[in-house]
């Protein structure tokens, strides 16, 4: 009865209520992962489970048993390095308070694996086809689960245009 | 949230032997439950996690698909045979919530959710007749843009919150059912009922009963030239003001089938069966789209609040067939 978290095993909360992001906030001290709005409206809790973006928030600690999860923590390199993302983000002001900021990593992250699957979204013109690539308009639609209430949109949407940008096709 | 007890159902027999239980429920994705318990809205003594149930697509022999009830909703968006041939229902999930949501989100959960109506959510502040029966209803004088204009009621006008759940509207889908007594199929079209005297009951679900899977009866060319449009107050990530399902088959300048159902206009995904029973036959113009969503929308009976969305519905409607038209032509 264990949940691998950035790679390591923990045992799931005794009390079935806990919430995957009161799990890693309260008890094991991953504060990286945000609670923003604690009901599925904000993205701020964002991690990945088994390689997918989900919310923290509203996935109980129960449900993750046996599972993978990758929070903000689990990016930096061995040697603390940033992950590319958070370069692009420090580079292009893709942050102010910088609240939301793990969790629009994690989900970008996430959305440029399902970029490269060829998952299509709300404004893929061609369904059957596919994204056409990593578009503004692509990008906005599928970053729009997580929202940044200073206004720092423009500066994220480059920072994820860089990152995508940069990998090989 | 009071205590629960988890339980992850490993086999349909011990979902339905632990979900039988007094006071348990099943729980798919957790998106819309876990909120209501947390608000007080609904109480459980226990959870059955029926996420790792069947997941997957099966093609029957017919060519109908077989939607294993644990399938999440990003995936069967993504599928390439619902990409293919139902492009409404892919077009209706990608419309629907946030990919984070979409990742969690089951079939199964999503055609259980329940409304968001606000008076619905606020425990401590308003009346609901849904969430407390005959208490009375906050959103008949209140805020009610969000609210019903077809098949409501003088106890409730609450919305069903679906997009997926208007696409299968539209595609005559199946909700299979397994429970104590044996497995039914149930129309999704059937499945929801209105609120009449009696909100608190919003589905044809008996006690012990559960989803397992839905049937996508082998597609016509009307399901196949199909679209999903969905107007709401901002581009993303959220409820629908009205949504159209719809699909068009045109033989010869003549509707030979036509197949619409609108969402975010009643407390079940709507099957605008007088429309498409009026354009059967007819000349495939924008004045028959028209004149057509007029004749669905006679009975509309909108609120304050949301007066203009029978405008809005008539329009939508109108302009979703015109492209299929087009596209056909």
């Amino acid at each position: 009865m264990t949940i691998t978290i950035n790679g390591s095993d923990y045992p799931v909360p005794l009390d079935s209520r806990v919430s995957l992001l009161d799990m890693l906030r309260e008890r094991l001290g991953l504060t990286g992962t945000k609670l923003g709005c604690n009901q599925g409206a904000c993205g701020a809790c964002t991690v990945l489970l088994d390689g997918e973006r989900v919310l923290s928030c509203l996935t109980l600690a129960a449900q993750a048993e046996g599972r993978d999860v990758l929070t903000i923590e689990g990016l930096q390199g061995a040697d603390g390095s940033l992950h590319p993302l958070q370069k692009a983000f420090i580079e292009h002001d893709g942050l102010q308070c910088g609240y939301c900021t793990p969790g629009q990593i994690c989900s970008a992250i996430a959305m440029a694996r399902e970029l490269r699957r060829g998952d299509p979204s709300h404004v893929t013109a061609n369904l059957a086809a596919g994204p056409e690539g990593p578009t503004r308009e692509e990008i906005r639609e599928r970053m729009s689960g997580n929202l940044c209430r200073c206004g720092a949109h423009n500066g994220i949407v480059e920072a994820i245009e860089e990152m995508l940008g940069g990998e090989p096709a | 949230m009071t205590p629960l007890a988890f339980h992850v159902a490993r086999d349909r027999a011990e979902a339905l032997s632990l979900g039988a239980a007094n006071g348990a429920r099943l729980i798919g994705g957790g998106t819309n439950l876990v909120d209501l318990l947390r608000q007080n809205v609904e109480s459980a003594s226990d959870l059955v996690d029926v996420s790792r149930l069947a997941a997957n697509i099966q093609e029957v022999d017919n060519g109908a698909l077989l939607v294993g009830a644990s399938m999440k909703n990003s995936a069967l968006a993504a599928h390439p045979m619902v990409r293919g041939r139902y492009p409404m229902l892919s077009r209706a999930l990608l419309a629907g919530a946030s990919a984070q949501i979409r990742n969690m989100a089951t079939v199964g959960g999503n055609i259980m959710q329940r409304t968001r109506c606000p008076y619905f959510y606020d425990v401590d502040g308003a009346r609901c007749n849904k969430r407390q029966p005959d208490s009375g209803c906050d959103a008949m004088g209140g805020f009610n843009r969000y609210h019903a204009i077809l098949g409501g009621s003088n106890a409730c006008v609450a919305t069903h919150p679906s997009d997926m759940c208007v696409a299968l509207a539209a595609l005559a889908a199946l909700v299979h059912l397994a429970g104590p007594e044996g497995e039914r199929t149930v129309p999704l079209a059937e499945f929801h009922v209105l609120p009449g005297a009696n909100p608190q009951v919003e589905t044809v679900l008996r006690n012990g009963e559960m989803i397992t899977a839905i049937e996508l009866p082998p597609a016509t060319p009307a399901m196949t030239n199909s679209e999903y449009r969905k107007v709401r107050d901002r581009s993303s990530y959220a409820f629908a003001l009205v949504s159209v399902a719809a699909g068009l088959e045109v033989v010869e300048g003549k509707i030979a089938e036509a197949r619409i159902a609108l969402g975010g206009v009643a407390a079940k995904p709507w099957r605008a069966t007088r429309a498409e029973a009026a354009l059967r036959g007819l000349p495939a113009t924008r004045a028959n789209f028209l004149a057509a969503a007029e004749e669905e929308l006679t009975k509309a009976q909108p609120l304050e609040g949301n007066a203009f969305k029978v405008g809005l519905a008539r329009r939508t409607i109108a302009a979703v067939l015109e492209s299929l038209a087009g596209e056909r032509a």
